[in-house]
């Protein structure tokens, strides 16, 4: 069930990713479900094809990065990684153990195949410029992407960083905002409301673009498009629903980082089975 | 190997020359280098490196944190980032930057804080750092230095070129009294003996190493061997070094431009304490914040200046008992 850059269905890959990464959490018992559930359609897009990396090569210098800058949503990733072929299965099961190699929040020295050790909110939009900015000094045609939350943009440093990626035309630098209306304490707007946070970005000087953030075929086509843009940076929001496809979790309060039952947590890999099982049919009657 | 300037002038060029002239060398024959600043490129005596090399020098405006970040990305890419602030705000205002995307994330980065303590003068409390060492010394692998003059600046900043790690550089900007001989190099973690002594040890570093080489001299005339030490890291502090001159003089006086808690008296009682026990009097900030004045009212007022350890070193033979 690997997905490669022949896997030409988007849908199918985001399944396999929701599954597995459903899989990855039933092993312990809790984890930061919604955050990483609202990024699997991202992912899809990004690692069904669109990214220039090599699983057999992951160090390449002039591959594209991904920096997930909401670290905690790290297990929708390593699934992500595993079905790419970064590392086997059996790697999943180290998931917060101590010793492993999956911790609960990104690092680029324990996993194969993370670009930026991530966790401390904000961070990650400095650290993809300089990744950004990087791969321009060393004149490499690659790409940099980067996922925020929504939450995250609470911290100021996103918006230090938005200034100067403008200002510095780090048109390599795609970002990703993860609209997914909710933050550790409850939703966004009650919390501290961010406004239009596409509107945000717009006024510093990004190309911006509002999409379906469960369609990964509209994820795959807003990247082309922010590819095409080379008069600023790219900002892709997307509207997302936090915790979607896990029944026990989506869009539902306090779903930042949850513990589960065995029963909930079987009902939801049954169902992403289901819809995994539905897409590829559709997939094969194309 | 260091040699001993003995004439104690101030040299005629800054601190701050001989950093930006060091890095412009070091950038002729390595292109990775890169230069950030947070808007102190006028202030860090930067400018002739931004305009020497535009494509390779960031002024990340007012927002360190950003700068940090960028930085330790730009260190993933394989550059080599050098990046500045005001000691204060190089420090304690992105301190979480520096542990996660620098440090923690095992990136290489150098941060050079400028006007360290009092030497911050008329800009006064709100940018004088007394806590800067402190607030990084509890980071895991970081390594914390304090050069004296614009020797030992040079050189740590070419080592600097050539390893890895997260380095802090606590540098003043201005005219040192020149402590080496041009051609002298340094161990970053070790310390540098440059009086020899026998009843007391004397750790100094940045601008009190010229106010410990000054009060050895008035405390021989007083029948006390004093032994001065430059320990100009700060982080690894060198235990070895620690451990001879508690064997060989059995008493210490620390003399840092910082808070006393936190800073270098810290890191050298902490280690004597676990590795040889002795006698330790502290010359420094006593845990309060900085103010405005010149440099020579702020010595006095916080009890920097050589009798100040003069002092303190009679104390501390005295409690040899």
């Amino acid at each position: 069930m690997g997905i490669n850059e022949d896997t030409r269905d988007l849908s199918v890959v985001a399944e396999s990713i929701r599954l597995v990464t459903l899989q990855t959490f039933a092993n312990i018992g809790f984890g930061h479900v919604g955050g990483a559930m609202s990024i699997i359609e991202t992912l899809a897009a990004l690692y069904g094809g669109e990214m220039r990396i090599d699983p057999k090569r992951p160090n390449l210098v002039d591959r594209d990065r991904l920096v997930l800058s909401k670290g905690h949503a790290g297990p929708a990733l390593y699934a992500t990684l595993c079905l790419r072929g970064f590392f086997p299965k059996e790697v999943l099961l180290q998931l917060n153990q101590g010793g492993g190699s999956l911790p609960s929040h990104c690092d680029m020295h324990k996993t194969i195949g993370i670009d930026m050790t991530t966790g401390s909110l904000g961070q990650g939009m400095s650290t993809a410029i300089g990744l950004a900015l990087g791969s321009r000094l060393n004149g490499y045609e690659n790409n940099t992407y980067l996922i925020l939350g929504d939450g995250e943009c609470n911290e100021g440093q996103v918006w230090e960083g938005a200034m100067f990626a403008a200002h510095h035309n780090i048109n390599n630098l795609i970002t990703f905002v993860d609209w997914n209306k909710q933050q550790l304490d409850g939703f966004t707007k009650d919390i501290l409301d961010m406004g239009d946070i596409g509107e945000k970005f717009k006024a510093f000087g990004w190309h911006t673009q509002t999409v379906a953030g469960h369609d990964p075929g509209i994820i795959k086509a807003a990247i082309t498009d922010a590819k095409k843009y080379k008069d600023a940076p790219s900002a892709i929001i997307l509207d997302t629903v936090k915790g979607y496809g896990c029944n026990f979790a989506e869009g539902i309060a306090g779903n930042h980082h949850m513990n589960f039952t065995k029963e909930e947590i079987d009902k939801a890999i049954e169902d992403a089975t289901d819809k995994l099982e539905y897409v590829r049919e559709l997939s094969n009657k194309k | 190997m260091f040699t001993i300037h003995e004439l104690f002038e101030k040299n005629p060029k800054m601190m701050r020359e001989v950093y930006c002239d060091t890095l412009l060398e070091l950038a002729l024959s390595n292109e990775d280098i890169v230069v950030l600043d947070a808007d102190l490129m006028s202030s860090s005596g930067m400018k002739p490196f931004f305009q020497r090399f535009p494509d390779r020098a960031f002024n990340c405006g007012v927002a360190e944190a950003n700068m940090i970040g960028i930085a330790s990305g730009l260190s993933a890419m394989g550059k080599i980032p050098f990046a500045h602030s005001f000691g204060c705000f190089a420090t304690r205002r992105v301190c979480d930057q520096i542990m996660i995307s620098a440090a923690y994330a095992k990136q290489n980065v150098r941060i050079v804080g400028s006007d360290p303590g009092v030497t911050a003068a008329y800009n006064g409390g709100t940018h004088m750092p007394f806590e800067d060492m402190g607030v990084l010394r509890s980071i895991p692998e970081i390594t914390l230095i304090e050069p004296a003059d614009n020797v030992i600046l040079e050189d740590i900043v070419k080592q600097l070129a050539e390893l890895k790690g997260v380095y802090y550089i606590r540098m003043a900007r201005k005219n040192a009294v020149s402590i080496y001989k041009e051609g002298s190099n340094f161990h970053i973690g070790r310390g540098n003996t440059l009086v020899d002594g026998t009843d007391v040890t004397i750790f100094s570093s940045g601008i009190m190493v010229y106010e410990a080489i000054k009060a050895s001299s008035i405390l021989q005339t007083d029948g006390i061997s004093a032994r001065v030490i430059d320990m100009f890291t700060w982080k690894p502090v060198d235990t070895e070094l620690i451990d001879n001159c508690a064997r060989i003089t059995g008493a210490f006086v620390t003399a840092e431009n910082h808070n006393v808690i936190g800073g270098l008296g810290s890191s050298i009682a902490e280690a004597a304490a676990m590795i040889r026990p002795v006698p330790i009097e502290m010359v420094g900030v006593k845990d309060r914040f900085g103010q405005v004045g010149t440099e020579d009212f702020l010595r006095e007022e916080y009890e920097l200046t050589a009798s100040d350890i003069v002092s303190a070193a009679k104390v501390a033979v005295q409690r040899k008992g």
